[in-house]
């Protein structure tokens, strides 16, 4: 299998969104290096407290208080350094805070749900958050949304943007959404599914899940020097 | 042995409570001498406006070299939602000519990224400018497009701004790239 027959397919009928959205004429494919130059850099700075999503109200938002923190590589093994992680989510009632969510589940006013982190030199990332709620939406008849938190991140090179969801293990919907199941194997599948993580766990206060992330790297060129 | 990338998932429909930040829309600050103003219009299948997209430019500065190090306000880079009408616009400015690998020089262009709702992988395109007929002829990528589809890379002059619409689907549907 090479790198593009693990991705979604841009058609997928069963998500009923991507009939009219998806490009029905091939993507034109150029030279290797065509697309080897370096990510934007973030234009606004991201702060410490930007990655905790439970600290930024006056009180604590309702729900199950989670760390989620993992590693950024790319594909060939090296950490990412300096990458911006974003993320956005419901909240614990399966609730965004955006104008357009219409799911009759409370909005909480302690959680807004957005966040940005930035890796350290090993590719570290670490949120505080919630655990957010499964909500309905309008695919098919009772279709459900697993627990999700959204990641967009940006490596080090334009080829490595990656606009992704981070699913929990276990989750009984996750069989049933087109959108994870648009991803043609099961071990694709399997990378989009966080780990509970005893180590990081911290006893009183919070259970840790982990996830790592891989992004493209540069084309292989066979003349690269190493860096 | 290289690792098996993460795989992509849609935007979806919320990532407006995350990913838009304040004058997302100036990849150069406004006021810069040789800004210019870029406004489009997203387009689905059915000829509908698609007005839950994200778009991303990400620009050379003037000289041609991607602006990697620093920090800064405005950086060549470009985030902005479509409103209601499926319409975004940017802050930009044209950029220099930059190398193609083959050493080969690539007329001046943005890099344009598209997210949406219903998109599972995010598309990338490249708006050139109407003004560099002749860099164009020579583009090595240009010349890579069957000849009837390099005008959807290409913007148009509309009074002061320069027009590009960005068809996901159906009659001009826009030149997509692998990446």
């Amino acid at each position: 299998m090479n790198e593009d027959e693990r991705e979604p397919p841009y058609l997928y009928p069963d998500y009923v969104s991507t009939r009219l959205r998806s490009p029905v004429k091939p993507l034109v494919r150029l030279p290797d290096g065509f697309h080897d130059f370096p990510a934007p850099l973030f234009p606004r700075a991201i702060g410490a407290l930007d990655s905790d999503l439970t600290r930024r109200h006056e009180g604590e938002p309702i729900g199950e208080r989670i760390i989620v923190s993992g590693r950024v590589i790319d594909s060939d093994g090296r950490p990412v350094r300096k990458a911006v992680v974003e993320v956005w989510q419901a909240n614990a009632a399966g609730r965004y805070l955006d104008q357009n969510d219409q799911h009759p589940a409370p909005i909480d006013p302690n959680f807004d749900g957005a966040g940005r982190a930035i890796t350290d030199d090993d590719g570290q990332y670490r949120f505080v958050t919630i655990k957010p709620g499964a909500y309905p939406w309008k695919n098919h008849r009772n279709a459900w949304r697993p627990a999700h938190i959204h990641f967009s991140l940006f490596g080090n090179q334009f080829r490595s943007r990656l606009v992704t969801q981070m699913y929990f293990p276990g989750d009984p919907l996750m069989p049933r959404d087109p959108i994870l199941q648009s991803i043609p194997d099961q071990a694709g599948r399997d990378r989009l599914v966080c780990f509970f993580d005893p180590e990081r766990t911290e006893p009183e206060w919070a259970l840790a899940y982990r996830w790592d992330i891989v992004l493209r790297g540069r084309a292989a060129t066979p003349f690269e020097t190493p860096e | 042995m290289s690792s098996p990338l993460t795989p992509s998932q849609t935007v979806g429909p919320f990532f407006g409570i995350g990913l838009p930040y304040e004058k997302g829309n100036e990849a150069i600050e406004a006021g810069t001498a040789g800004a210019l103003r870029v406004e489009g219009q997203v387009i689905d299948g059915n000829g509908d406006p698609v007005s839950d997209a994200l778009i991303e430019i990400w620009q050379p500065d003037q000289q041609g070299h991607y602006r990697s190090a620093g920090t800064g306000a405005a950086t060549g880079f470009g985030r902005v939602r479509t409103d209601s009408e499926g319409v975004f616009s940017f802050i930009a400015i044209k950029p220099g000519a930059t190398p193609a690998p083959d050493g080969r020089r690539q007329a001046p262009h943005l890099n344009v990224t598209v997210f949406t709702r219903g998109l599972l992988r995010h598309l990338v395109t490249r708006m050139y400018f109407p003004d560099e007929a002749n860099a164009n002829l020579e583009d090595p990528v240009l010349s890579l497009v069957e000849p009837g589809r390099r005008q959807t890379l290409i913007a148009e002059k509309a009074g002061g701004l320069l027009r590009f619409d960005i068809r996901l689907q159906g009659e001009r549907e826009t030149v997509f790239f692998a990446i």
